[in-house]
């Protein structure tokens, strides 16, 4: 892959929620050694069930950290305009400015997310005031309506309060204005989740589109394994805060290497199907009390002993990579020796 | 449309309120134990004045005629809201002859005068240092402020206004201990009036501000606390808005909104706070009239101010009722 | 929720632990009462207007009666009444915000538009005009009942808030789904909930009729014979205290009671504090 390709890389990414309890600290670890190289053009999907850290590594990725969120360990750094820096050494000032002009982000649950007592076209100025200066009121408007015109969405909405706009029509909103200054990354958190199934082809129409205009990055995280399958262009599978397998969608789909990803890909209905679909047993792991090992190991029917003891190391087969000891380099040997 | 839904309910309710008020103060005196005028006759003998058998009855007859007690409870009741349609609460009997209204007006311009500063002031101002120290809310000064607040807001108004009295009116001779103007000043807008007037007016107004702006000031400082961690906020933050943005079109905008709410639900409260202040400091305003209603067991100006109190309180509410849809367009539009 | 913890994660907040040792003293002078050598309806058992000494602790007050004494029978009295207050007005409340919001639709209009009313009349008139109707027949339990009637409607509304937030919650479409009977879904499951809360206002209810007695005691309309905080501090005045300088006898009653005040609200802030969602999670660790 070359190094030009890439517009967001972390190393060794670790993000943990410390909570002060009576007695002590509970740390949950919801981001805990993440290794992400992602492209520029691309759409990226992240994977994987609730509570598995994706929301977190987003916030993580986007510098949105709030008590008692913190950085741990590892770094994350963004490639603008050829050169690359670290997120987390910039001023609140710098990163005040990267916001919405370099990377976007569409958040949980776009029910609530708009001032409840202004009108969709003030969100819109207030975006665009504080990142663009020296545009007089009505220029804003009009850069709002073009905007949403080109993404197909009716003109009326800029005149509407945030609570006479459906739950679907918040969402996309949200997802337009993500793209209003053409930032380079746009993420998306769980845009579909809670609509229904035509709106949420609405919803993914959307992002295509915007993708393909402005040839950007979208990471997009959902639960949702069809969504993936319909317009990831790469996809990353995560379980208990780290990455277990990344690869091209349809390579993943075809081949899952993991044991959980294949739980995961063989719980999709398809048609003409009677059988019954199998999903993982048992339950994710808490974060704050993470097993030994392999944090899978506990749900896996192939788990090994080594399994039990440490955590899988990254094995990479060109594209393709997975961190599981059944594919690991020398894995007889690793069998042979503990068996 | 909106008109329909919100206004008319309102409006309903406002004349419902006041009528099934004015309906109680109308039948508590009637259905109490003791009848007014035993209660007059009682007060009467018990200062010491001799009163002749015979002309207890007529006394009787009199008092009864005054107070509205003759007739059936249907016919008391007409004629009580035909006489307070024109303005007719009858006849001091503290101050006999003069009409309760007049002893009303008299008072009235005081107690609006001490009220409507003190709430204005102690709203706004607790509002705006609250709304700052909840924003701040991890600061320094904004915990100092929380810290007094805790001390002054439990402790109700008498007993602040008492506590300046004392301080400020014995033990440190800054300001007089009573009245609204000194006693034989003309009243007229003058410089010198005016002077004297708020020289009076600062104990009483400074012991109700300092109280309401404890209290604004913490459901403020609360509200906005809540409102910082609202998706709203927190989308507008990591939107890289800037924020004096933020805080003005996004925290405050919305922290109003309940404390609007707020304002309306406790005007009965501060109300009672002003009448009681009133008394602590001989202010004379209606607090003051009231007390004296009471220590002469005047019957008719207790039951007028009263009445007027309510109808006054209703009215107060119902507009701020009516201006709340201004600010929340989640109301105005359905 | 365990009592034990609880109570030491309550303990954990310094006004928690404050308002405790206040309310703890003021509980035993109110106890002390019972051993009190005089009799506080009788005048002149002692020289008037001495100062403090060995005999009179606080000294005696214009009635020839010792101070100290008087303040234990002050505060335990003004305390049975905002007991009683708090107590009965809570019933009213927690029944009426358990109805109105468990029912809703015109059940809970209709008793929404009753406590709405009591709250935007001008209550303390009204109290105003029925304690001068019944002044001499005031004791502690009818002055407790009568305020216990203006006290419940701000809390009914905050209890049917949370009655109405917890019917929007998952294990009550379960129980409902799987036949629960009302009342027994309302008390069983709901209790837990409801008590801290009702718990909490108690409080701030009690410091309200406190309140409310010595406002009322101030402009003469309780029964002036049974010493409580109002009318030991009505005396005071009626005597003349402030311009004589008596000050043991005036700011006795002040200081019990504005000490009695700041412990109870402190309490019911650090109780309802303890009682949020968004800073319990912070706490315990969260779910």
């Amino acid at each position: 892959m070359k190094q030009s390709d890439v517009v967001l890389r972390t190393d060794n990414l670790q993000a943990h929620y410390i909570l002060e309890v009576p007695g002590g600290q509970k740390i949950v670890k919801a981001v805990d050694g993440v290794d992400l190289q992602i492209r520029r053009n691309e759409i990226y999907g992240i994977a994987g069930e609730s509570g598995c850290g994706k929301s977190t590594l987003m916030r993580t990725l986007y510098a949105w950290m709030q008590r008692p969120l913190r950085l741990v360990g590892g770094s994350v750094y963004y490639t603008r305009d050829g050169s690359e820096f670290d997120v987390y050494g910039l001023s609140k000032q710098e990163l005040r400015e990267l916001r919405w002009r370099f990377i976007a982000y569409v958040p949980q649950g776009a029910m609530s997310i708009f001032n409840p007592v202004i009108k969709i076209k003030e969100t819109y100025r207030d975006f665009l005031s504080s990142h663009l200066p020296g545009k007089t009121v009505d220029e804003m408007f009009e850069i709002a309506k073009e905007h949403i015109e080109q993404l197909g969405l009716p003109v009326t909405i800029l005149e509407a309060y945030p609570h006479q706009l459906s739950g679907g029509m918040r969402q996309r909103v949200a997802i337009a204005l993500a793209a209003l200054l053409r930032p380079s990354v746009i993420f998306a958190d769980e845009p579909t989740t809670a609509l229904d199934v035509v709106v949420q082809r609405g919803v993914v129409q959307l992002l295509k589109d915007i993708q393909e205009r402005l040839h950007n990055t979208i990471i997009l995280v959902t639960h949702d394994m069809g969504i993936h399958a319909n317009i990831a262009d790469r996809l990353g599978i995560m379980y208990a805060g780290r990455m277990i397998e990344e690869g091209d969608t349809a390579e993943i789909f075809e081949n899952p290497l993991h044991p959980y990803t294949q739980f995961l890909i063989n719980s999709l209905p398809q048609f003409g199907d009677t059988g019954e679909r199998v999903s993982a047993p048992g339950q994710p792991p808490s974060l704050a009390n993470l097993p030994r090992g392999c944090a899978f190991h506990p749900r896996c029917p192939k788990a090994m002993p080594i399994c039990r003891e440490s955590s899988p190391q990254t094995t990479v087969l060109g594209e393709h990579r997975v961190a599981c000891w059944l594919h690991a380099e020398g894995r007889e040997a690793v069998h042979a020796a503990h068996s | 449309m909106f008109l329909r839904k919100y206004l008319i309910p309102r409006l309903i309710q406002y004349f419902l309120v006041i009528f099934l008020g004015i309906t109680i103060v109308f039948f508590i005196p009637r259905l109490a134990p003791t009848n007014p005028v035993e209660r007059t006759i009682a007060e009467i003998r018990s200062r010491g004045t001799y009163l002749d058998p015979a002309h207890i009855q007529a006394m009787v007859d009199a008092l009864t005629e005054m107070y509205g007690l003759s007739g059936s409870w249907l016919e008391q009741y007409k004629g009580f809201w035909v006489r307070l349609f024109h303005g007719d609460f009858g006849v001091s009997f503290f101050q006999f002859p003069t009409p309760v209204i007049t002893l009303i007006k008299n008072a009235l311009p005081w107690t609006v005068g001490l009220l409507f500063t003190t709430t204005m002031l102690s709203w706004l101002f607790g509002n705006i240092v609250g709304g700052m120290a909840g924003y701040a809310n991890n600061r320094f000064w904004s915990k100092i402020l929380d810290f007094f607040a805790m001390f002054i807001r439990p402790i109700p108004y008498y007993v602040v206004a008492l506590g300046l009295l004392i301080l400020f009116g014995y033990v440190y001779r800054v300001f007089p201990i009573s009245g609204g103007a000194t006693i034989g000043h003309r009243p007229a807008w003058t410089l010198a009036f005016v002077k004297d007037v708020l020289r009076h007016a600062f104990l009483p107004a400074f012991s109700m501000v300092l109280l309401g702006g404890a209290s604004w000031f913490q459901t403020s400082k609360l509200v906005v606390q809540n409102v910082k961690a609202e998706d709203f906020v927190q989308y507008a933050q990591l939107g890289g808005i800037r924020e004096r943005r933020i805080m003005f079109r996004y925290i405050i905008r919305n922290a109003m909104l309940p404390q609007i709410t707020n304002l309306a639900l406790s005007l009965g409260q501060i109300l009672s706070g002003a009448l009681i202040t009133e008394i602590v400091f001989s202010y004379p305003g209606l607090g003051h009239l009231l007390y004296s209603a009471i220590s002469t067991g005047d019957y008719n100006l207790i039951m007028g101010i009263i009445t007027l109190s309510i109808v006054t309180i209703t009215t107060l509410v119902l507009i701020v009722d009516l201006v709340y849809p201004l600010f929340d367009p989640r109301i105005r539009y359905k | 929720m365990a009592f034990g913890s609880t109570l030491r994660d309550l303990f954990r907040d310094y006004r928690f632990v404050v308002a405790f040792i206040v309310l703890l003293f003021l509980v035993t002078l109110a106890v002390m009462s019972f051993f009190s050598p005089y009799d506080p309806t009788l005048w002149y058992y002692a020289p008037r207007d001495l100062r403090p000494s060995n005999e009179h602790i606080l000294g005696t007050d214009s009635r020839g009666q010792d101070i100290f004494w008087q303040a234990t029978f002050a505060i335990r009295n003004s305390l049975i009444i905002s007991l009683v207050a708090g107590v009965i007005s809570r019933i009213i409340a927690v029944v009426v915000g358990l109805v109105a919001g468990y029912q809703g639709g015109r059940t809970d209009r209709v008793l929404m538009f009753i406590s709405d009313g009591f709250l935007v009349i001008p209550l303390f008139l009204i109290l105003v005009m029925l304690a001068m109707l019944i002044r001499d027949k005031m004791n502690i339990v009818n002055t407790g009942l009568l305020l216990a009637v203006f006290g419940w409607a701000w809390d009914a509304r905050v209890l049917r808030a949370q009655v109405l937030s917890l019917r929007e919650r998952e294990f009550t479409k379960t129980a409902v789904l799987s036949g629960t009977p009302t009342l027994q879904l309302v008390f069983k499951e709901y209790m837990p909930y409801i008590t801290p809360l009702a718990f909490s206002t108690l409080i701030n209810n009690m410091s309200w009729a406190i309140g409310m007695e010595m406002t009322l005691s101030i402009i003469g309309l309780t029964n002036m014979d049974i010493p409580t905080l109002g009318t030991n501090l009505k005396w005071a005045l009626n005597y003349q205290a402030i311009l004589m300088r008596r000050w043991y006898w005036i700011l006795t009653p002040v200081t019990l009671s504005v000490l009695l005040f700041i412990a109870l609200y402190w309490m019911s802030v650090s109780i309802s504090e303890y009682l949020d969602p968004r800073t319990r999670v912070q706490r315990v660790g969260g779910e």
